[in-house]
């Protein structure tokens, strides 16, 4: 599982379990739209906590866009009514980091992007928000989309015995088709190449050596 | 929740070792040029422009064609007149409402979208940063668009390279958009000049977009050294340093020898060794400064792929089969502890 999907699934399950929203929380539904083996993570969320899954199935190899991504969760949003949207800030594979945001925009709704802290209040969600220098805090109500930070929390190994459970738990299967999207890519690949490689291992003895090679080098 | 087949990537990436070819012109683009319209997405804070900003204009002279730069905020006045004064720009769109001061992309991306509409603009550009990361995907939803993150150079008007797998591999991709909304990375794109400009100036369309989030406060690390994203030096800490304390005895007077930025590894700003906004790496800050020396930093991939582009790299640690050692270009197996202070001693006395 992408890691700060890991946060996104503890922190809902935190919700839960610290009564942190009053009236509790209803339901924790897990997301995923991949090829075949995506299943196996479902099984992991649902493991963590979570109480069913819904998979969106693509073709083996078929890489979907955040907007369609996007695109889907609105649909199972609207179809589940959902009013919190948690995702992680960003897939360690492609890097984006958007997905959260378009579903926000798709909706409508009010986002708070790499999540610390959550906290609810009575004037709604206060999220701590990672920025560049430091933290800010916004604030906003429910329907709303939360995307996670590495420090927002420390995610939980799931237990032999959860494990168990979670194999008894619901998976729905659905395609992009059956709701209504469609998965046409608006980037296209035309490459993957290396980046060059450094050459490192250029070792000096001592801290005269350091500075005088700095210099040498220009970078003092 | 959201995983992608991206295992086909990593195999693309290792069939074709071709070396990368370096950051090329862009081609020719004269008869497109005309139609060419970009739109710099400038930051503003407290009245004064984000000079890191500007890196959206420099990207936006690579692409050629007009380019148009929008602010927003209270007040907004002085800032479009420092932007005006930026070399390359024809003309600054500024909106002056206090709604937009602290960029809530729930109605600064509406306010986007109105402005684009009028203006007619292809290409769309603003810094990967906090600001560009929350409002950019945002408004490319709102345009039906799939947003290009993070690009660190650009082939032609349709064609960008980015980084993906933490920078282990370098993806070229071509939008089929009719708008291209790109994030670029500030240390592939340097700020533009913020002199030799006589942009107009333009009050721009303000649709008064309701916002449904609200800015409570904010708690930003206030320090004397330089910006960590756009210093020329930085000196970086890790794991290696054990707390808090030694950390700042440590790292920072090097740092003042240096006239450097202070950035620290995931492993140390976990630790509480130093601030969470100072973490180097995939999921912190990029940098690439023309010295990167760091510390008891073993060099994990994640960290890698924040400072990799460094012109020069230096290391001090202990372990002299640390993975730092095989990308610094200046390596010295020794004790932090000994070799830190010594190091600044010499610096201190030339």
């Amino acid at each position: 599982m992408n890691p700060f999907d890991e946060l996104s699934i503890e922190e809902s399950v935190r919700i839960r379990e610290k009564e942190r929203y009053p009236g509790g929380v209803e339901e924790i539904i897990a997301l995923s739209i991949g090829p075949p083996k995506s299943v196996d993570i479902l099984r992991t969320a649902m493991a963590m906590g979570a109480d069913r899954s819904i998979f969106v199935e693509v073709k083996e190899g078929e890489e979907v866009e955040p907007l369609a991504v996007g695109k889907i969760i609105r649909k199972l949003v609207e179809r589940e009514k959902v009013n919190l949207v948690v995702c992680g800030k960003q897939s360690i594979d492609d890097d984006s980091g958007q997905t959260g945001q378009i579903v926000a925009g798709l909706m409508g709704w009010g986002a708070a992007t790499q999540a610390s802290k959550v906290k609810f209040g009575e004037g709604g969600v206060e999220v701590e928000k990672e920025v560049d220098g430091g933290t800010e805090t916004v604030r906003s109500k429910l329907p709303m989309v939360i995307t996670t930070d590495l420090r927002l929390n420390e995610p939980r190994y799931a237990s032999l015995p959860n494990i168990m459970k979670a194999k008894k738990k619901k998976i729905d299967k659905v395609t992009a088709e059956e709701l209504g999207v469609s998965l046409e890519r608006r980037l296209k690949t035309l490459k993957v190449i290396e980046p060059p490689p450094r050459k490192g291992g250029g070792k000096v003895e001592d801290v005269d050596g350091m500075i005088s090679k700095l210099k040498e080098l220009g970078a003092i | 929740m959201i995983s992608r087949a991206g295992l086909s990537v990593v195999r693309q990436a290792r069939t074709q070792l071709r070396p990368r070819t370096g950051p090329s012109p862009v081609a020719s683009l004269s008869s497109l040029a005309r139609l060419l319209s970009s739109l710099a997405v400038l930051e503003q804070r407290d009245g004064k422009l984000n000079h890191g900003s500007l890196g959206a204009v420099t990207a936006a002279q690579k692409l050629g064609g007009s380019i148009t730069a929008f602010v927003a905020g209270g007040n907004i006045k002085a800032v479009a007149e420092e932007a005006a004064k930026v070399n390359g720009i024809e003309k600054i769109i500024a909106v002056d409402n206090a709604a937009y001061d602290k960029g809530l992309p729930e109605n600064y991306a509406p306010l986007l979208v109105e402005n684009i509409r009028k203006g007619g603009y292809t290409h769309i550009i603003a810094g990967h940063t906090a600001f560009g990361k929350s409002l950019m995907p945002r408004l490319a939803a709102l345009l039906d668009v799939q947003q290009i993150s993070d690009i660190t150079a650009i082939e032609d008007e349709k064609t960008f390279v980015r980084p993906i797998y933490a920078g282990n591999a370098i993806a070229t991709v071509e939008s089929s958009d009719n708008i291209k909304i790109i994030t670029i990375r500030g240390t592939a794109f340097p700020a533009a000049e913020a002199e030799g400009g006589s942009a107009s100036i333009e009050d721009g369309v303000d649709p008064k977009a309701e916002c449904n989030t609200e800015w409570v406060s904010e708690n930003l690390a206030k320090s004397d050294r330089p910006d960590l994203a756009t210093a020329g030096k930085v000196v970086s800490g890790g794991r290696g340093l054990k707390s808090k304390e030694e950390f700042d005895r440590i790292m920072l007077p090097l740092a003042d020898a240096l006239g450097a930025a202070v950035g620290a590894s995931r492993a140390a700003v976990d630790s509480g060794y130093a601030d969470n906004s100072l973490q180097v790496g995939q999921t912190g800050k990029v940098v690439a400064p023309q010295l990167y020396l760091c510390a008891g930093i073993s060099g994990a991939i994640q960290h890698l792929a924040g400072m990799k582009d460094s012109k020069v790299i230096a290391a001090i640690n202990k372990d002299a089969d640390a993975p730092i050692f095989q990308v610094a270009d200046v390596g010295l197996v020794g004790d932090l502890f000994d070799k830190v202070p010594e190091l600044t001693e010499k610096l201190n006395k030339q």
